[in-house]
């Protein structure tokens, strides 16, 4: 059961500890749960909602059993659940939330805060669709709307990468050089709640990667201080270019963080996953579960000599532009996926961060915009690969005949 | 560390001043009152959780700051939320780590506890964190400019709910925060007047003994809100409790006590007259609403009365 990962040399040349894993069955859900109980969290905040509720559950087991050292909120609703998240992180604790889909709505106003208060609050989202209609499944409304208020999102595409990913959170949320708060997306039902099999590291060697936190000023009567004050037209305005400029910062800092995670596990993280792309003329970039659905029908098309590729993103903000520039260079066409609407713009909203990362590009692919998977459609191979054949098709006549595609909907 | 200690009378009070001057809170208002006699009756190490409201926007107008010790500030609804997520990671680090449990307190105005914060509130003491939350009450929503809410008085004018030709004023009661709180099973809960200091100091005193959830309910008079002379703000203050209006009580443990016994209450038309606010009452064609009024405290001084086991 138990596995020694291979030693790496980090940058110095240094040989560094291995790292001792268990390969165990978890669903996304209790991996995340597991993470933030190896994190060793002071505080979780937290309300149900599906497909987000096994986390919390799991989490209170761990406290009421004694397995954790933690006090659980049972907040009355998620504006709570994240205000006092935001109070317990500016109290120096290491903090913990999760939600989904109105749950996240319901907490809107208060993402913003916790972002300008430079919180360093980890929330795990099971990415679950918008109402109305209600619908308990996945589409990707709700890590969309957090991608405005100055939170550092990551998404998983599979279980291993959801535990990965939230120590990895941790560790980002509180270096003193990012100190802004993370999300973790994991698809809705089809990463919350599929078992699988992954690596855990063993307690033992979680805080050689994630030592405690050390809090940035935090609430001390000794040293008093004012947070969150009126704040008017004579400084408001400075104090938003500032909390910009680290956020654009952070990026260099979570690069180096994933490759020491990467160092540590085995387990390469970067912001942005390629599939074929050293050749292809056509690709297509999508997020979470999905890519590996895409990547598999890319490499069905590859091995009948099609040039086709698969652009994934694991950090979504700060959005890694540099990374998609890079990976876009040589292609003629790019299909843009978007599991989740943007009424009345141009395209959703993957479509409108390529569209702008690229708009000053000399050479840059044909774009387009497609919808699929709302509210837990299955996306299916047959989609995939008429997507690349409509990729391949807007390729060699040189336009977009169609900017905004669905697939897999009844007409 | 300063420690517990009620006072006898105002000289008792302790000097230090914690709420810096050159904060801009109107003439008259009641609120610096309330924030000086709290910081002086909660002993060290304390903080203070500030919804949004007239206090937070007149103390902390960037770079400056009233504030001599740590103050917090997240949003309009969710203070009792934010010093529930306070209270409970200074529980986990006083475990983990060793550090001190300050005592925490919540100042919020009618508006953010007796509409949009409740439900936080609510949630906060269900669930028992160990906070003092105390609302000041200057009957409507004065930082936005004096909108009706759910703490505003029946009869009173206010924005939006103006003392108009059909409907004079707002027709509905305020409501019973007391009652609220209490019933949530929490220990110690009271009101609180400015022209009545010791009573209030000593209240505050008490709340801060006390582990566990507290609600103190302060009538904070407000000259802008209210139309009066702020030279006038005591006297208003006084003259709620005098005519039964705003009574003095306090709840522990199962027990009412009313501590300011009005035995001969004075003409409400004394207190309104006062106030602009109120102006219309004293028409002719408002007197069923005035008589409502009336017949409403009588109805509540009773209800006092008898919870409070006192024959009337």
């Amino acid at each position: 059961m138990f596995k020694r990962m291979s030693c790496k040399s980090n940058r110095n040349g240094e040989r560094r500890m291995s790292v001792k894993s268990r390969r165990i069955g978890l669903n996304g859900d209790t991996a995340v749960a597991y993470a933030a109980k190896q994190a060793n969290v002071d505080v979780i905040s937290a309300y149900p909602i599906t497909p987000q509720t096994i986390m919390v559950e799991k989490l209170a087991e761990y406290v009421n059993n004694g397995e954790l050292d933690a006090v659980f909120i049972p907040v009355e609703s998620e504006h709570t659940a994240l205000s006092a998240a935001v109070g317990a992180s500016l109290a120096g604790a290491r903090v913990f939330t999760a939600t989904a889909s109105q749950g996240l709505a319901l907490m809107y106003e208060i993402l913003w805060i916790a972002a300008g208060l430079r919180t360093t609050v980890v929330m795990a989202l099971g990415n679950r669709a918008f109402s109305p209609n209600i619908n308990i499944h996945c589409s990707h409304d709700d890590l969309y709307a957090v991608r405005d208020t100055g939170w550092i999102e990551l998404i998983a595409e599979n279980v291993q990468e959801a535990y990965d990913l939230t120590l990895q959170a941790f560790k980002i949320s509180e270096d003193k050089k990012v100190l802004f708060p993370s999300t973790i997306s994991l698809d809705g039902f089809i990463l919350t709640h599929s078992l699988e099999a992954l690596y855990v590291i063993d307690d033992a060697y979680v805080e050689n990667f994630l030592p405690p936190k050390d809090p940035v000023y935090p609430i001390d009567p000794n040293n008093p201080i004012t947070y969150g004050p009126l704040d008017l037209q004579d400084y408001y305005i400075e104090h938003k270019k500032l909390q910009d400029y680290h956020f654009e910062n952070s990026y260099p800092r979570i690069l180096e963080i994933f490759q020491e995670y990467s160092e540590f596990t085995g387990r390469t993280y970067k912001p942005i996953k390629t599939y074929g792309l050293d050749d292809a003329e056509v690709a297509i970039m999508i997020l979470g579960s999905s890519a590996g659905t895409a990547r598999f029908v890319a490499k069905k098309l590859r091995e009948k000599g099609q040039k086709v590729g698969v652009i994934s993103l694991t950090l979504y903000r700060p959005f890694p532009v540099d990374k998609i520039k890079e990976a876009t260079k040589g292609l003629k066409a790019l299909a843009i996926m978007d599991r989740s609407l943007s009424f009345g713009s141009p395209g959703a909203q993957l479509y409108m961060d390529v569209a702008s990362a690229l708009v000053n590009e000399r050479e840059k692919p044909l774009l387009f915009n497609v919808i699929y998977g709302l509210g837990g459609r299955d996306l299916t191979p047959d989609q995939v690969e008429y997507v690349f054949k409509k990729a391949q098709e807007y390729a060699k006549k040189g336009e977009v005949k169609e900017l905004k595609l669905w697939v897999g909907v009844r007409e | 560390m300063s420690e517990l200690k009620s006072i006898k009378t105002l000289k008792d009070i302790p000097r230090k001043e914690q709420f810096a001057p050159g904060h801009r809170l109107c003439a008259g208002c009641g609120i610096p009152q309330l924030v000086r006699f709290t910081l002086k009756a909660v002993p060290d190490p304390k903080i203070v959780v500030n919804a949004t409201s007239c206090l937070e926007v007149a103390s902390t107008i960037f770079p400056y700051t009233a504030w001599k010790i740590p103050w917090i500030h997240n949003a309009f609804e969710n203070s009792a939320a934010t010093a529930s997520g306070i209270e409970a990671a200074f529980r986990a680090l006083e475990k983990k780590k060793g550090i001190k449990k300050p005592k925490i307190i919540v100042f919020a105005g009618d508006g953010g506890t007796f509409d949009i914060g409740m439900q936080a509130l609510s949630g906060a003491l269900e669930r028992g964190h160990d906070f003092i939350y105390i609302c000041y009450d200057n009957e409507a929503y004065m930082n936005t400019g004096i909108q009706r809410s759910g703490a505003t008085p029946k009869g009173a004018a206010t924005t939006t709910s103006p003392a108009g030709r059909v409907i004079p004023g707002k027709q509905e009661r305020k409501k019973d925060l007391i009652g609220i709180a209490i019933a949530h099973g929490i220990r110690y809960a009271a009101t609180m007047n400015p022209a009545y200091p010791v009573d209030m100091y000593n209240k505050i005193v008490k709340a801060a003994s006390i582990k566990g959830p507290v609600v103190l309910h302060y009538f904070t008079p407000c000259p802008t809100g209210w139309y009066f002379d702020p030279s006038l703000s005591i006297e208003v203050a006084r003259l709620a409790v005098q005519t039964r209006l705003w009574p003095l009580y306090e709840y522990e443990d199962g027990k009412y006590k009313i501590n300011i016994m009005v035995r001969r209450p004075k003409p409400i038309e004394d207190y309104f007259k006062l106030q602009r606010r109120f102006a219309h009452l004293l028409r002719p064609e408002n007197k069923w609403l005035l008589d409502d009024i009336k017949k409403d405290i009588e109805e509540n001084w009773k209800r006092l009365l008898r919870l409070a086991g006192i024959e009337a």
